[in-house]
């Protein structure tokens, strides 16, 4: 779950982490408000995608009129996918330094990262990898204070400001730990007139551990559709495509999309049902990818735990319920497919054995072979 | 030969008396599995289809003497589960349960590098040498013995291609998931290791996905072995930024991607197939063309 800009700034300054002051908005009206409270400020996207600043989604402001107009025009915008329905008015600073810090998942080492750089301000994938500092953490031990200082040396930090970006390091890591964090980003990490603030922030938290976080507001990044399937306890992703796919498991369903793709055709969603799931949600399901009207669905099952004879089950639940008024390509391989065949033929409905031939026949139906 | 799993381990299933845990220890048990014991605690002194329960993993393998264990528990206990297996002692440790926190995924790893235990997953469907042993969820059908080794991190798309190999004649020496994770035990690499050692396994198949990079670290491997590699990569119309199921299986911030996964692997010698059913033929391809054939 990604947390927007301010409520991961919320988190920093709770743990001592200096941020600039600021107020979320959600009018032009509470903008202005803000702006007479703060003085000069920055106007930002609360949107949950980087680039919000490329995208004119960040704009300056020296007074309140001005800091109407720019909440303005941003709120509403769109940006990469996202409205923005609010913008967080914060005071704005006189930057002398930009640096970048992070703690990260590093997945092939299976430990913790701390990424650091003294070029701050933009993408990380932009700096040269030289100018990037790495340090991995130990679970067991955490960020241990050496290991910062050694970090902030690396740098090529000193004096107070090595002190503060110590300490900042240290409560990043704490926090990463704390929250079950996938990623937290100070970007940039800027050095004001001596002091040490994060002028911008980022906090993602790992979904499986949200059952540990009661407390923090829950951050929906997922559109009505994928919200209606997820419910149902069924992994769901929203694509652009014309041919509706149903599969089990999370790589074969990839493969199928990709299969369908590489005989030209354009697949319109992914929905595992695997693990093993019953007749009833993926009727459900199949009842959802009928409403979105595509022009053929294709379901590809290779039973293990999930049976292909509560995938017939499911395929007739919605026919006899909501209808499928479109075409519908069935392929079924594996536990109980020979039940699974039979029942769907004796409703008329057949089966391929093949997932080559399946997709090729969903193509052509979907080109309106 | 085969590697990590034979007809000599001993399991033991922690959560053993859930749905899940019962459920695949009967089908174990019929795989032919040697299946000692059970442990939920709470539940010591019961019995699930003939396998004693404790309450404890210490008390199971002081009776018993197991050397793998298979945790069936819930997420949130997880940790806790593995932490126990690796604690007693246990070589292999098999985590089936999905939706374990990737904070505690690191914990565990930690652990059982300290102790040098192996763990396979989370998120897996477990480890299978044909006819020798089973641990964990896929159907007994579907797995048959053979000079192929195969590691995944999808278990219906291993299902699948093992499926079309074993139509081709072409069984396995190991199959092994490896867990749809971001941070999982074993890892392409360290089964690659274990395969090109095995006298049993005569080629690879590598079946991976879009993100993380655990394909680009094998293909480092892959440029070492004598043994040739058949590679299929699911997602490559996946877009980026979009979770597709698997934790793990997500393009970030431009790293993770099929074309990456592809080109590092076929640098490295592997032969890439297009589509699933393609492995197959690549696999006989490769053992009529490969050294290992010529011997």
């Amino acid at each position: 779950m990604k947390l927007y800009e301010y409520l991961a700034k919320e988190v920093l300054s709770q743990k001592g982490i200096p941020v600039p002051p600021g107020r979320l908005a959600r009018t032009p009206d509470e903008a202005a408000a803000a702006a007479r409270e703060l003085g000069p400020v920055a106007v930002k996207a609360q949107v949950l995608v980087g680039g919000r600043g490329k995208a004119g989604g960040i704009r300056l402001a020296d007074n309140p009129e001005e800091a109407r107009r720019a909440a303005a025009d941003i709120l509403g915008m769109t940006i990469r996918g996202y409205r923005v329905e609010s913008v967080y008015v914060e005071q704005k600073l006189a930057i002398d330094r930009e640096f970048y810090l992070a703690v990260t998942v590093d997945a092939g080492a299976k430990k913790p990262l701390v990424i650091a750089s003294a070029r701050g301000g933009v993408d990380i994938e932009e700096v040269p990898e030289k100018e990037i500092v790495r340090l991995h953490v130990p679970p067991q031990w955490g960020l241990m204070p050496y290991a910062a200082r050694e970090l902030a040396r690396r740098l090529g930090l000193a004096g107070p400001v090595a002190r503060e970006v110590v300490e900042i390091a240290i409560k990043l890591y704490e926090i990463f730990r704390e929250y079950d964090a996938e990623l937290v980003e100070i970007n940039p990490l800027a050095v004001c007139a001596g002091c040490v603030v994060a002028a911008d922030a980022r906090l993602n938290v790992d979904d499986d551990a949200l059952f540990r976080h009661p407390q923090l507001p829950r951050v929906v990044d997922a559109t009505p559709l994928e919200r209606r399937v997820r419910e149902l306890g069924l992994a769901f992703v929203e694509l652009d495509g014309d041919i509706a796919v149903m599969a089990n498991g999370a790589g074969i369903t990839m493969a199928t999309l990709d299969v369908l793709q590489r005989f030209g055709g354009r697949p319109m969603n992914f929905l595992d049902v695997g693990g093993g799931a019953a007749a009833e949600p993926m009727a459900r399901a199949l009842e959802v990818l009928v409403s979105t009207r595509p022009r053929v669905i294709l379901i590809n099952i290779f039973g293990g735990i999930t049976r292909c004879d509560d995938v017939a089950q499911a395929i007739i639940t919605a026919r006899d319920t909501v209808g499928i008024p479109m075409p519908l390509v069935v392929r079924l391989a594996g536990t109980n497919v020979d039940r699974a065949v039979a029942m769907l033929e004796e409703r008329g409905i057949s089966a391929f054995n093949s997932m080559e031939d399946a997709a090729a026949r969903a193509v052509a139906l979907a080109a309106g072979a | 030969m085969a590697i990590i799993v034979d007809e000599r381990t001993k399991v033991l299933v922690q959560g053993i008396t859930g749905n899940q845990g019962s459920f695949h220890t009967r089908q174990m048990l019929e795989y032919g599995t040697r299946v000692v014991a059970g442990v939920t605690p709470g539940k010591g002194g019961e019995t699930v289809h003939g396998v004693p329960v404790y309450d404890t993993v210490q008390a199971a393998v002081d009776s018993h003497g197991a050397n793998a264990a298979v945790i069936f528990v819930p997420a949130p206990f997880a940790r806790d589960a593995a932490f126990e297996a690796i604690d007693a002692g246990l070589e292999t440790v098999v985590i089936i349960t999905e939706h374990i926190p990737v904070h505690d995924a690191m914990a565990i790893m930690a652990f059982a590098a300290e102790r040098g235990a192996t763990v396979i997953g989370p998120n897996t469907y477990g480890i299978c040498s044909p006819g020798k042993c089973k641990i964990g969820i896929p159907p007994n059908v579907v797995f048959h013995p053979g000079p192929v080794g195969v590691v995944a991190r999808s278990g219906t798309l291993s299902y699948e291609i093992v499926h079309s190999l074993t139509q081709s004649g072409l069984g396995q020496s190991t199959v092994i998931g490896m867990g749809g994770d971001r941070v999982v035990g074993l890892t392409f690499i360290d089964v690659l290791k274990r395969f090109e050692k095995d006298d049993s396994t005569r080629a690879v198949v590598l079946v991976g996905e879009i993100g993380g990079t655990a394909e680009e670290e094998a293909a480092e491997y892959i440029k070492t072995m004598e043994k040739p590699v058949v590679a299929y990569i699911a997602g490559r119309s996946a877009p980026p930024g979009k979770r597709m199921g698997h934790a793990g299986a997500i393009i970030e911030r431009g790293r993770g991607t099929y074309e990456s996964k592809v080109k590092a692997l076929e640098a490295a010698g592997a032969r890439v197939a297009e589509v699933p059913w393609q492995v197959a033929e690549l696999v006989r391809a490769a053992l009529v063309a490969g050294p290992v054939a010529a011997e």
